[in-house]
């Protein structure tokens, strides 16, 4: 890859003129149903196609039937290969993928394609958003079609050159070879004469089998990486804009107050600080808490002044919520079943009744998301407008939620999507941006917001603790025959679970035992939490997992055959729902998993390997962990194996990757990381309370994918439920100890 | 203030001495490849050298640096643009997710090798050990660290 190749912010003139050709005839372009069409009007641009990528079609679905599309492949009479990718990049590694899956159904040589990051226009490229593992998936079909229509077109202007049959036409490395008569043409040389023919019947695409996939499943390094390793400006705290003043703004450290009054006078007379003021707030957390900002001339000068001031907050309404509360009430009300059912099914109370009865009580703490780059926004509002620099999960909500507060259409707000360092969920709630907007309003110049690290751990939207108090019961043979689950989770609005609190009643094994009882309660909230990696599934597959392995251990029987059978016969629950387990996929997971590691194998004392499933995100992972744990609970993870199955692979570095990151990550929470609250406080601000996993103690992770046919899902988020329970039942194999309370420094160990 | 970095000597004007570097480095002079993380010393990404030496340009006021060689993330690279071998080893071995602590990474594994051309796991780690990573990237970084450190060797033998 040039320089050229890996700038991550560039947006040339050139590429604009395209984008703005495109919208306009997009606009005038009925199409119905078409998914591509041919941008035409650009002298010597080469051959641009746009098309659409992602969920529905935004334009269609409103019913004006214009095709708005938001991604355009172009190239040109050099070459070059360009993708505009709408999708944010937070580290997951989607810059690279699309146009891997484009360049391979295009037969593009890998070194002549470049990325762009296209702008954020709701009105023309529709939802644009990276979370939920869902960009890839949601975008597999149109990006081969797109490849796909250009090599057709390609072939067809080299055949129409040479006079001979498409048929015998050949591709490879952006080359159309003719073998008969030993001719050839680059793709930058048919460019031009693509452009002129028209694009093919979707029908007419033959796409490629995986078999034949050149680029598809190998390893790529990212297109970015030479501008992250020589510290190029690329994050959005890199953005800087002229004449831009630095902003810090200070909360309410409890969720809910406001400011009654606060030191402006003395703060405005520190050194380098502009001005300093109120800010009402909206009332919404998600929006504009009530505060204070500074505006200074450097982030110090504004950071210093934050620290000297002194607010009088007002929190007849603020946060109470305590933790150590909760966890009291919670084993209270574990004594009995909840009084919401989610689930019933057979015939519970006979089941435990004639069975061997297990229970356990399970509890995981609230976490926070500590993304490495604070949350951050810079925003510049004139003449009735207002433009933002956001590293966001969610552009076109954010752009959205900054219109809303300001009471601006969302016509006069622009927003430019920087690079994300470190999504993990946090960055698909806007707060920062919507912050940002207001102050900047306020001051009256563009401003840069930057949140310090306590500021961004205490107004977190954070993933929400829990409790299981689980009965279940196996028969005579030792088969799982009752799961029961009382489910106390918390809700802010009295009636649904708060974000991330969730426990849906099929969710894995409640629709595969024959006699269940799932309830639910629900404790009061005001803290603010949200979707963090995996929403629902980080928290629900330790639990889960680990009490299957109890119910295992009570039936006397071994871990990964008892898995097996509660998965049963190979079969796909909802066929063509690719949200719904496959226990056919499941098993195979999980006995490559085993076999990989070597489940069975002797061990010495201490030591024990620890096996957990989980599936979400359309991914299905299996998960054995090997352990050693000595007499003082010091514990040593040496290795996790991973087995999963997301169809097939794109780029098998990025997919590595994001499984090596998963673990380390599952492990890091389950290990030290709990958010305590207080008094609605948050106890813990910094990383120097918040251990964070180090290097020393990141263990050895072996990933082996079964590639599949069926759709491909992403793999920033279905890897890591199952480590945290892969672990605990590590341990207990090692030391007979079952660990039901995260995290582990909680139940004593250390590392 | 008179502050030498990556060979290069920058008037600094307005700026009080107890600021940090790291502010001074990102808001004075534009070198945005060291990062704020923490503001405490805790997590690495504002690591630059002083000297040859890491440090936490977030903890260290820039009166302190006065006089002293600094090297930064973007003075990394030969002054032709052939990058560290470091910086090559991390795009060779794809390292990045989000990418925010690897300036970081990279500056305390180039001050690792100055001192241990040859290290170990154990010296890896112990070196490392400042530097979060919370996409968790940490076997990569090993991987990388200990491929760079062939290569430099290997450029020195022949």
């Amino acid at each position: 890859m040039s320089q050229a190749a890996t700038s991550i912010a560039a947006t040339d003139a050139y590429v604009r003129d395209i984008l703005r050709a495109a919208v306009a005839q997009a606009q005038e372009t009925k199409l119905d149903r078409r998914t591509f069409f041919k941008v035409a009007g650009l002298a010597g641009a080469g051959l641009v196609l746009a098309f659409h990528v992602g969920e529905q079609n935004v334009a269609i679905a409103n019913g004006t039937g214009v095709f708005a599309p938001n991604a355009f492949l172009r190239i040109s009479p050099d070459g070059t290969i360009l993708i505009y990718s709408k999708a944010p990049e937070i580290g997951q590694g989607i810059k690279t993928a699309f146009p891997l899956i484009i360049a391979e159904e295009l037969d593009a040589d890998w070194a002549h394609v470049r990325v762009e990051q296209a702008p954020i226009n709701p009105a023309v490229y529709g939802r644009q958003s990276a979370g939920g593992s869902r960009s890839i998936p949601t975008a597999w079909d149109q990006l081969r079609k797109a490849g796909a229509s250009a090599r057709a077109m390609l072939v067809a202007a080299a055949a129409k050159e040479w006079n001979v049959p498409a048929s015998e036409c050949r591709t490879a490395d952006s080359v159309v070879y003719h073998d008969a008569s030993k001719r050839k043409l680059t793709y930058g040389e048919l460019a031009n004469k693509a452009a002129a023919l028209p694009v093919p019947d979707e029908k007419t695409l033959r796409l490629k089998e995986r078999k034949d996939y050149k680029l598809l499943g190998k390893r790529f390094t990212g297109v970015d990486n030479y501008a992250i390793v020589t510290g190029q400006a690329a994050f959005g705290i890199d953005h800087v804009v002229p004449n831009m003043r630095y902003a810090a703004f200070e909360k309410c450290p409890k969720a809910g107050g406001t400011v009654v009054e606060a030191n402006l006078d003395e703060i405005k007379k520190l050194p380098g600080v502009i001005d300093a003021f109120v800010v009402p707030g909206t009332g919404k957390a998600s929006e504009v808490r009530a505060g204070v900002a500074i505006i200074a001339n450097s982030t110090w000068a504004a950071f210093s002044a934050k620290r000297a001031l002194k607010v009088k907050w007002d929190e007849t309404n603020a946060s109470q919520d305590s933790w150590t509360r909760a966890v009291e009430q919670a084993r209270e009300l574990a004594k009995q079943a909840g009084a919401e059912t989610l689930k019933e099914a057979g015939d519970y109370d006979n089941a435990l009744a004639n069975g061997k009865v297990i229970e356990g009580f399970y509890t995981y703490p609230f976490v926070a998301h500590a993304p490495l780059e604070p949350q951050n926004c810079t925003a510049w509002y004139h003449d009735g407008r207002i433009e933002l620099w956001a590293p966001t999960q969610t552009p076109e909500a954010g752009l959205n939620a900054v219109a809303n507060v300001l009471g601006l259409s969302p016509e006069k707000v622009t927003v430019h999507q920087l690079r994300v360092g470190g999504g993990f969920g946090r960055r698909l709630i806007n707060d920062f941006m919507c912050e940002a907007a207001v102050i900047a309003k306020q001051a009256g110049v563009p401003i840069k917001l930057v949140w310090t690290r306590e500021d961004d751990m205490q107004h977190d939207f954070f993933r929400v603790g829990g409790f299981h108090a689980f009965k279940g019961a196996v028969d005579k043979s030792g088969k799982l025959v009752a799961w029961g689950d009382h489910f106390i989770t918390f809700t802010a609005d009295g009636e649904r679970p708060t974000s991330g609190g969730e426990l849906r009643p099929d969710e894995f094994p409640a629709q595969l035992v024959p006699n269940v009882r799932v309830t639910q309660t629900k404790l009061p909230l005001k803290i603010p939490t949200g979707p963090w990696r995996a929403p629902g599934s980080c928290a629900l597959a330790f639990a889960i997992q680990s009490f299957l392995h109890e119910c295992a251990v009570a039936a006397n029987r071994d871990h990964l055959e008892f898995l097996l059978e509660v998965m049963g016969e190979p079969r796909w629950l909802q066929p063509g729902n690719e949200f719904a387990l496959n226990t056919g996929r499941a098993a195979a997971v999980i006995k490559l998993a085993a076999e990989k590691a070597g489940w069975g194998k002797p061990l010495p004392k201490g030591r024990g390997l620890g096996l957990a499933f989980h599936f979400s995100h359309a991914g299905h992972f299996a998960h054995v962990a090997e352990v050693s744990v000595d007499a003082n609970r010091k514990l040593t993870v040496h290795k996790v194996t991973v087995a999963g199955d997301i169809g097939p692979i794109i780029n098998l570095s990025g997919a590595e990757n994001q499984v090596e990151g998963s673990v380390i990550d599952g492990f890091s929470t389950a290990m030290g990381l709990e958010i305590g609250i207080e008094n609605g406080r948050i106890r813990n601000t910094n990383f120097d309370r918040y251990p964070l996993l180090r290097m020393p103690n990141a263990p050895q992770v072996e990933v082996h994918f079964i590639q599949s046919d069926f759709p491909p899902t992403g793999v920033g988020e279905p890897a890591l439920p199952p480590v945290a329970p892969a672990i605990c039942n590590a341990i207990y194999n090692a030391i007979g100890y079952r660990v039901r309370t995260l995290p582990l420094t909680k139940e004593g160990f250390t590392i | 203030m008179q502050l030498t970095i990556n060979g290069k000597l920058h008037e600094i004007e307005g700026v009080d001495g107890t600021t940090p570097l790291l502010w001074v480095l990102r808001d004075h002079l534009g070198l945005v490849g060291t990062k704020y993380g923490c503001g405490i010393a805790q997590c690495g990404a504002c690591t630059v050298h002083l000297n040859g030496t890491p440090v936490r340009s977030c903890s260290l006021p820039v009166s302190a640096a006065v006089g002293q060689e600094i090297t930064t993330i973007e003075g990394l690279a030969a002054p032709d643009g052939t990058l560290h071998a470091l910086q090559k080893a991390w795009i060779e071995h794809d390292v990045a997710q989000c990418g925010y602590c690897q300036a970081g990474q990279i500056m305390s594994a180039a001050a690792l090798l100055k001192q241990k051309p040859n290290p170990t796991d154990a010296d890896i780690d112990a070196a490392m050990a400042g530097n979060l990573c919370r996409c968790g990237t940490y076997l990569r970084i090993r991987k990388a660290i200990h491929a760079a450190a062939r290569e430099l060797n290997q450029g020195a033998t022949s």
